[in-house]
């Protein structure tokens, strides 16, 4: 060779890259002792540090209670990327949550574990409201998931934006024609939206669904033997496609920007610039703790509901890697039941559970729909009683009201591909004075079949 | 070996300045003179470049063809299914869409953002004093990193009477524009964004081409009464003619591509007059099924791939005699 020191600094650095790509491999999941390492999803990033000094605690309770599991919080935010990413890579937590309408997504991909010998252990199966068990059931009713919180749609207000309005913010709209005049009313006197409409990254078709179920519509059929007819074309839908575009072109109640999602619409009603607008009603500790709003400002109601009308309902199941093995998965149901599960069974893990967040500033009591049945949930709010720290009487409007509600499911035919093909449609009667309803819903109708008939 | 050592020339290397041709007569050069040639010490020190290149730039491009071909949950083995992936991503009533708005994206950012900072590079070149200040000032938005520089965008454009343009605007008695809010208005903003944002380097890049320009080329234009447009267009831009083909190409691969800006100001909206091919490719694949479209997302990949390297291709072969290599 010419000159075998070039060529040796040449292999060498060859070398060297190699043994770098080699050190990048994963690591076992056990740790060195003979604990199970198990890896859960705590809170997203960013969370302040009473948030991390609730999760030691209670991962200390329960490492002393399970002396042979070792329990390692990971920062984690439900996003679809993210979850694709990491399952690909193989970093995902081995525990981590769920929303419904994505856990139908991932059970028809092969993406969830099948717990359902474990569910059946533990004793829960009978337990849980069916209406929320059928979430993470499969046609054969095998269960994917623990259901561990839900919620129905409500409606957010702004108590301050109310009261400089000269309106009643003991007394919210309980009709979408007072919706629309306490909108008119809060955009006029403070020239802040009235009200505001999600309409981006699904969130709009989501929201749109919501309102079609409460106005006593529906966006789909279920035909009971796996296939789905698009009912998109409906007039309790063109009903709120109408009424977003007379909030916008007759009475310039919605403010500014029509192209939020649910973090953004989150944002701007935590600064003071939305008066009202719909989403899940377990959205008060995301608000306060994540987005900064002064709990005195908040007020939750039920969305107003005509013509025999129900409430969306939704919420988060915890879940278990697929990618783990049989002592992980084990470690993982362990984990579930005590972290997720127990404190809405158990009043003495309902209580230290409340306690611990409590003491670290959390959000306690928020409003929730049971995933077990009302009675059992019922009673664990006596339980916590002395630790809620959320502000229950500017809930009242909601808690009051939300049982004479009927729950509905969202649709289960291709839940968030329907859901992104609304989105333009909700955007277009904010953003085009003379968008034509009823063409686009036809046309929304005709593209949703196509999804639903390719599966 | 020392750096004052040099290799013996090649006797096969061709006279500097000209393209290698294979001479026919010349007989082919054996193994063993290649390497004494010094071939393989060249290959060992290309290795570690050759081995990252290929795991980290080829070895995706080729999984991702793969990948077209097949349904994947991540987990189970792969499913194989020809073409039904094209076939899918054909019938899909908003590729069309897609299409045509980011041939109106490209069209828009080739009006406003291929000759401006042309413009402002030979403008520059013409200041005397500061001219270090003037490339900083222009390509400070280079260095914004782009997430920043959209969400600063996102308070010029914000709507009603408090966003900053509608405010200025507001100074000589133009009402309120809605920017992203309505379709019409929502592309074209974008390009100026990606303008404002894309512009700096290009100046730079132009900045230098002009060094190359003989000056005596100027001086003679002078002696024969040019003025300054003259000058620009009788000697610089023939002078700058293959820079501009090279930067022109770029540009339309880049607009093509254009995938940052409809994602982050509009997420394709209002009413999809900003969905992009490639924000299409990223709802594929993460946002309508979250993870269930990984084929379809690759199928189109590799299709908007095809056609820009056909276009290059294609593009090369038109400019071949006018440019100036």
């Amino acid at each position: 060779m010419k000159s075998p020191a070039k060529a040796a600094i040449a292999g060498f650095a060859a070398l060297a890259v190699a043994g770098a790509l080699a050190g990048c491999s994963a690591d076992s999941a056990s740790s060195d002792d003979g604990r199970v390492e198990l890896r859960v999803a705590t809170f997203p990033p960013g969370a302040d540090a009473a948030a991390y000094e609730a999760f030691e605690s209670q991962e200390a309770q329960f490492e002393e209670e399970h002396p042979d599991i070792d329990v390692i919080g990971v920062e984690y935010e439900w996003e679809g990327p993210t979850f694709a990413a990491q399952l690909a890579g193989g970093s995902l937590p081995d525990v981590f949550t769920v929303p419904f309408t994505d856990s139908k997504t991932l059970l028809e991909n092969g993406q969830l574990t099948d717990v359902t010998a474990e569910v059946e252990e533990l004793g829960y199966t009978d337990k849980f409201n069916p209406i929320i068990l059928a979430e993470v059931q499969d046609a054969d009713g095998n269960i994917f998931g623990f259901p561990r919180q839900a919620y129905a749609m409500g409606l957010h207000y702004n108590r301050a934006l109310f009261e400089a309005a000269g309106l009643d913010p003991d007394s919210p709209p309980t009709t979408w024609d007072e919706v629309r005049e306490a909108a008119k009313a809060i955009s006029d006197a403070t020239g802040k939206a009235g009200f505001m409409e999600m309409s981006t990254n699904n969130t709009g078709g989501w929201q749109l669904t919501a309102a079609t179920v409460a106005r006593g519509g529906s966006t789909q059929e279920d035909n009971g033997d796996g296939t789905y007819t698009s009912t998109i074309a409906n007039e309790a839908t063109a009903a709120q496609l109408q009424f977003l575009h007379d909030l916008r072109w007759e009475d310039d109640s919605l403010g500014d920007n029509y192209l939020l999602d649910w973090g953004s619409i989150n944002q701007e009603f935590a600064a003071g610039n939305i008066g009202m607008y719909s989403s899940g009603s377990d959205v008060y500790t995301a608000l306060v703790r994540d987005f900064g709003l002064s709990p005195d400002d908040y007020g939750l109601t039920v969305l107003p509901t005509e013509n025999g009308g129900g409430t969306l309902g939704g919420g988060d199941i915890a879940v278990v890697s697929p990618t783990v093995d049989e002592a992980t998965k084990a470690a993982a149901v362990e984990w579930i039941d005590w972290y997720y599960m127990q404190k809405l069974l158990d009043e003495d893990a309902a209580v230290l559970d409340a306690k611990t967040l409590a003491d670290s500033g959390q959000a306690v009591g928020t409003p929730v729909l049971p995933v077990l049945d009302r009675a059992t949930y019922e009673e664990s709010l006596v339980w916590i009683e002395p630790y809620v720290n959320v502000p229950l009487d500017q809930m009242a409007p909601f808690t009051e009201a939300i049982f004479e509600q009927t729950p509905v499911g969202e649709p289960k035919g291709s839940t968030q591909e329907i859901y992104a093909l609304l989105d333009p449609l909700v955007q277009a009667v904010l953003t085009d004075e003379n968008a034509d309803i009823d063409a686009l819903l036809e046309q929304a109708d005709a593209d949703a079949q196509a999804i639903l008939d390719q599966g | 070996m020392t750096m004052t050592e040099q290799a013996p020339p090649d006797e096969a290397a061709p006279p500097a300045g000209r393209p290698p041709v294979r001479d026919a007569r010349a007989p082919r050069r054996g193994i063993r003179s290649w390497i004494r040639g010094g071939g393989l010490s060249t290959l060992v020190f290309l290795l570690p470049m050759l081995f990252v290149f290929g795991v980290f730039s080829w070895s995706p491009i080729v999984q991702s063809v793969v990948m077209s071909l097949q349904v994947t949950n991540l987990l189970d083995p792969p499913e194989w299914v020809g073409l039904d992936n094209y076939i899918a991503v054909l019938n899909d009533p908003l590729l069309g869409k897609a299409v045509l708005n980011t041939l109106y994206f490209a069209a828009l950012a080739l009006l406003f953002g291929f000759p401006l900072p042309l413009f402002m590079a030979v403008l520059m070149s013409e200041v005397r004093r500061g001219k270090g200040f003037y490339s900083a000032l222009a390509y400070l938005p280079v260095v914004v990193p782009p997430v920043v520089a959209v969400l600063l965008w996102k308070f010029f454009y914000a709507g009603g009477e408090n966003g900053v343009f509608n405010t200025v605007l507001g100074w000589v008695g133009i009402p309120p524009q809605p920017w992203l809010q309505d379709a019409a208005t929502a592309m074209p903003s974008l390009v100026i964004e990606a303008t404002w944002a894309a512009a700096g380097g290009s100046i730079i890049i132009y900045l230098a081409a002009l060094l190359s320009v003989p000056p005596e080329l100027y001086d003679a234009a002078e002696v024969d009464g040019a003025g300054i447009w003259k000058k620009v267009w009788h000697v610089t831009l023939p002078q700058l003619r293959g820079i501009l083909f090279i930067m022109l190409i770029l540009q339309v691969i880049a607009t093509a591509q254009v995938f940052l800006e409809p994602y982050l100001f509009t997420g394709g909206g209002p009413n999809n007059a900003t969905i992009t091919v490639l924000l299409l490719i990223y709802k594929y694949a993460f946002q309508n099924s979250l993870g269930g479209d990984y084929g379809e997302a690759t199928a189109l990949s590799v299709m908007l791939a095809v056609v820009l390297a056909l276009f290059s291709w294609l593009y090369f072969k038109l400019t071949d005699r006018w440019s100036t290599s």
